[in-house]
């Protein structure tokens, strides 16, 4: 590889969510795990599928379908998480199925078409085209804004 | 960074807050040289520290600082001035501390100013020492030994009127104070000698595992509870109880004494009273009263800000002190205390108190309450809206405070820890802080329940028991239009779904009916929650939720449970809440109690009802027994009147006026009074609703049955005599039983401010055999006793206008004719510490308002006590 372009490169995870794919930088993924044994949180966001315990930390998991305002799954195939971080608190998200670690150019990713549906307009980081398809590119901070303030407390 | 220097930095910390508490002391008492030995000595090791590790900025001015004390040792007099400048050189020597600690260097820069201000200082003291040493050698002895005693208070003004002939002390030292610091120094040392400096990080590890241990620990009584056999049973038994007492090793070891907390107040209020020209006394007690770490952290700011708070705005300049008949010296005492599984902490001043005026009219700016509201609130709810956010009202914003973060702030770090802060003041006499905080916030006992098919955790500490509710059983809810409620032992308790309360599908087939209750206690307040089911407790770690979820006021935290599964910790103070906007669409907390229209009186719930009329008509709920509904096929005539069977008695019907018909057909309500074994069914047309209200009677009822009208929930509303109708059902309702026979009626002086509470408890007291004489004050009872009348016993109500039942109380026990009169008191709020306060006053017992058997108990047994007497 070129010695210019090595800084440019990013890895991303790569995931399946209602038959579009997004890619999670790396740096922010912690890992990967099926999540069992879910408890519902009564009162909580809508975005918010429940929170379990993942080897003695509780992880609260957001279903990305309802916060890229996608439709709820239908098919009944296990669902998959993706474990991030962020100040000190563990999140999973809820995705349909992980893919592979893909290595993308940062010049090669494109900004957000202007008419992205907002939802995903609002977590999106840029998208890359790649052979036969689109990848979105999540930032985990914005998919991690949920203001309690949606709902009145 | 170097071992060596780490030591060095929290060492030199640690002696430097001593320094800091020494030198305030040193300078109130300047003849006592044990305390300055003890500042000389730790200067000196930081001098000498610093030599040693090359730290050229902080050993010259913890060599030029020394060289000022050494004049103090010397017999120089301990300016305040001078004080001050040293002071102000430990503050600075704490500043390159914390750059040490941060950059490990020192930071750039000079003291040149501070050290030739220390050398200036130096000369100063030192210069008339030798002068005047032989000039008024002879007058020392006549100056000195009176200031030995009371010399600490006036310090300052016999330093300015002497500071111009700078008379020097001869050290002349306490010997018995310095042989008591000896002993205590030699108890420190001791003790230093036998710990050891573990970093708060060794810590929080420690606890983290023993959590997890706890954890892992009930994961495997969880598995183990499933066989009924089983060899591992023995040894876990063993590991679980070893566990526990791990765990509670470890939580010991996060505990710290509150006065590490407190440490810095003394060199606080020492510069406040400077710069405010206040003279301040700053007592504390029970700086050895442990608290967790955490739980320390978060209260050091709100103490010390309400500390500044009275000195600031609390008390009043020694001029205004002494025109207002108080000693020139202001106190603020701190105390912290246990008491149950709490930990109170109060901070108290004689200042000035609050202006309630002040706060009110603020708080009608603010829009927090209706002008009009705010006429009929109490001093004690008006004085809550300090807690209200950006509620200050410091008329002058000084240095000290009153920049608008205020008491919310202070409100808040304590909501954080699941604490509670009340506030008592008295206008001229003094203000006072009572915080309540929990011993620990990592692991309590929790009840496990579900609900909706979901398991959640309440908080063992505030669930006071269960009770299960059956169809036709003792315990049966009723309802009173959409309100649930629950007769237990007299007390009408709201009830509340948590599925309901939770948003969440109730599970089928489960009937509330049918429930769980889990009686619960927040504060005074006590209600049910229904559940579907219970299961055991268990010793939880708490953690803290996701920040996305804090929002969730009915929700504490998060555990893991010992089957693995993630459960929520239900927040009984959330619930008391959510049911305060549910069932009584206002009080719970303490915002909405202060918003609530009160004529001095506490809220009273009323049963609202209707019958004979369209205008509602309202009873105390504490005085009805039970709500039923029977069939109107069983309604019998007897003797003609109306008669039900009912529990295997016949029971009376009486009606309220002759426009309420019993009904022919149908479910006939009706209101059942009961008292022992007679029951009495009061017809009414409808049951409306409960309400929770103040109580003030306005009009006089001309009609009899009726005490008078009243604004409930804004609609005039008549409150019914329940003492009417009684003898209509029994016409000897009042003359019955174990009547004392006449020759040995007691007679009972009954004192309340309230006609209706009067008008109430008369005809019970009556019908408990009592000779009843009715006073509207403790003024009018005690003209009554001047009269020369004479009482078995006096029955007081406690929170009364101009004279409360506390001064009546004394002012019985000051005479010596009714000095043996009993005392009962009456009060809506029994707490504790009132009950404590009662007894101090005299009180012979404190029964609660609304108990009517509690009140009949205590005066048999007051009367009986008389009468063996």
């Amino acid at each position: 590889m070129q010695e210019t372009s090595t800084h440019t490169v990013n890895e991303y995870v790569t995931a399946m969510i209602g038959g579009q794919l997004f890619g999670l930088p790396i740096r922010s993924v912690q890992d990967v795990f099926l999540p069992e044994r879910i408890t519902r949180v009564p009162l909580a966001q809508p975005e918010i599928a429940g929170v379990l315990n993942l080897r003695g930390r509780i992880v609260t998991l957001i279903d990305m379908r309802r916060r890229l305002g996608l439709e709820a799954r239908t098919d009944e195939g296990p669902s998959m998480a993706v474990g991030v971080e962020m100040r000190g608190e563990s999140y999973g998200l809820l995705i349909d199925s992980v893919g592979e670690v893909l290595k993308l150019d940062d010049a090669a990713r494109e900004p957000n078409p202007i008419n992205l549906d907002p939802r995903l307009a609002r977590v999106s980081a840029g998208i890359h085209r790649l052979d036969g398809q689109l990848l979105m590119v999540v930032d985990v901070e914005r998919v991690l804004d949920i203001g309690a303030t949606t709902i009145a407390a | 960074m170097d071992d060596l220097l780490r030591e060095f930095v929290t060492e030199t910390n640690e002696s430097l807050d001593v320094v800091d508490v020494e030198l305030v002391r040193f300078e109130q008492d300047p003849n006592n040289a044990k305390i300055l030995d003890n500042v000389f000595r730790l200067v000196h090791t930081i001098k000498g520290t610093c030599g040693f590790l090359s730290l050229p900025r902080l050993e010259a001015l913890a060599h030029a600082a020394e060289s000022l004390m050494g004049k103090f040792r010397d017999g120089a007099h301990a300016t305040s001035e001078a004080v001050t400048l040293i002071l102000a050189t430990i503050d600075r020597i704490k500043q390159i501390l914390e750059s040490l600690e941060n950059e490990q260097r020192e930071p750039d820069g000079a003291d040149d100013d501070l050290i030739a201000q220390l050398h200036r200082m130096v000369e100063k003291v030192a210069a008339p020492v030798t002068a005047s040493q032989q000039a008024v050698g002879t007058l020392a002895p006549q100056v000195l030994e009176r200031p030995l005693l009371p010399g600490e208070n006036t310090l300052d003004e016999l330093e300015r009127a002497f500071r111009d002939t700078k008379v020097d002390p001869p050290a002349k030292r306490a010997k018995p104070q310095a042989v008591a610091d000896t002993v205590k120094d030699d108890e420190q040392a001791k003790n230093g000698g036998q710990s050891i400096r573990v970093t708060v990080d060794t810590l929080e590890h420690l606890m983290t595992m023993v959590s997890e241990l706890v954890l892992t620990r009930n994961q495997l009584l969880e598995i183990v509870r499933r066989h009924e056999e089983s060899e591992f049973k023995t040894p876990l038994q063993r590991l679980s109880n070893v566990t526990a007492e791990l765990q509670e090793g470890v939580m010991k070891t996060r505990m710290q004494p509150i006065g590490n907390a407190w440490q810095k107040l003394p060199r606080i209020v020492r510069d406040l009273s400077n710069e405010l020209g206040k003279q301040i006394d700053l007592e504390m007690q029970g700086a050895e009263t442990e608290l967790d770490r955490q739980v320390l952290d978060l209260i050091k700011d709100p103490l010390t800000h309400m500390v500044r708070n009275s000195a600031d705005h609390g008390l009043e300049t020694p001029d205004e002190r002494r025109a207002a008949g108080k000693p020139p010296h202001g106190h603020i005492r701190l105390s912290a205390y246990h008491e149950g599984g709490h930990i109170n902490i109060q901070i108290a001043d004689d200042g000035r108190g609050l202006d309630t005026e002040r706060i009110k009219a603020k708080a009608v700016a603010q829009g927090l309450v209706a002008e009009a509201d705010a006429e009929k609130l109490s001093e004690a709810q008006i004085h809550k809206f300090i807690f209200s956010p950006g509620f200050s009202t410091a008329a002058k914003i000084t240095s000290v405070s009153g920049r608008g973060v205020g008491m919310d702030v202070v409100r808040n770090n304590i909501d954080q820890i699941g604490g509670t802060i009340d506030v008592k003041s008295v206008a001229g006499v003094g203000l006072s802080f009572t915080i309540k905080i929990p011993l620990t916030l990592a692991i309590v006992a929790a009840l496990i329940v579900e609900s909706g098919g979901d398991r959640f955790a309440i908080p063992q500490l505030s669930v006071v028991e269960l009770v299960r509710a059956r169809t036709g059983g003792d315990h049966r809810i009723e309802r009173i239009k959409d309100t649930p409620v629950l007769r237990l032992r007299n007390k009408l308790l709201p009830l509340t779904r948590l599925s309901q309360l939770l948003g969440i599908e109730p599970t089928k087939g489960r009937e509330l009916e049918n429930g769980f209750i889990v009686v619960t206690q927040v504060g005074s307040r006590t209600f049910g929650i229904v559940v579907d089911a219970v299961f055991h407790t268990e010793e939880i770690v708490v953690k803290p939720m996701s920040s996305k979820l804090r929002h969730i006021a009915m929700f504490s935290g998060n555990t893991i449970l010992g089957d693995g599964s993630v459960i929520m910790i239900i927040d009984p103070n959330g619930v008391a809440q959510a049911l305060g906007s549910t069932v009584t669409s206002q009080m719970a907390d303490a915002e909405a109690e202060a918003r609530h229209v009160a004529a001095n009186e506490e809220a009273t719930s009323l049963l609202v009802f209707r019958a004979g009329s369209p205008q509602p008509k309202a009873v105390p709920l504490s005085l009805v027994t039970r709500l039923e509904e029977i069939d109107a096929r069983k309604i019998e005539m007897s003797n003609g009147r109306h008669m039900v069977q009912y529990r295997g008695h016949l029971m009376p019907l009486v009606s309220m006026d002759d426009n309420v018909r019993v009904k022919g057909e149908g479910a006939q309500p009706l209101l059942v009074f009961s008292d022992g074994v007679r029951s009495m069914g009061l017809v009414v047309d409808e049951i409306v609703d409960i309400v929770e209200d103040a109580l003030d009677i306005q009009v006089a009822g001309d009609n009899s049955g009726v005490l008078g009208s009243a604004i409930v929930k804004g609609q005039a509303t008549e409150i019914i005599d329940v003492g009417h109708f009684l003898p209509l059902a029994f016409a000897d309702w009042f003359r019955r039983k174990d009547q004392p026979a006449q020759a040995a009626r007691r007679s009972v002086l009954l004192i309340d401010d309230s006609p209706f509470f009067l008008n109430m408890l008369r005809p019970v007291l009556q019908a408990a055999g009592y000779e009843v004489t009715a006073a509207g004050s403790a003024q009018e009872a005690l003209a009554m006793i001047n009269d020369g009348r004479r009482f078995d016993v006096a029955v007081t109500d406690v929170e009364m206008p101009d004279m409360d039942g506390f001064q009546f109380t004394e002012a019985v026990r000051a005479d010596p004719q009714t000095a043996d009169m009993p005392v009962i008191a009456l009060s809506s709020v029994v707490s504790v510490e009132a009950a404590e306060r009662g007894r101090r006053a005299g009180f012979y017992d404190y029964v609660a308002k609304f108990d009517r058997q509690g009140l009949i108990a205590a005066l048999k047994e007051q009367t009986e006590i008389g009468r063996a007497a």
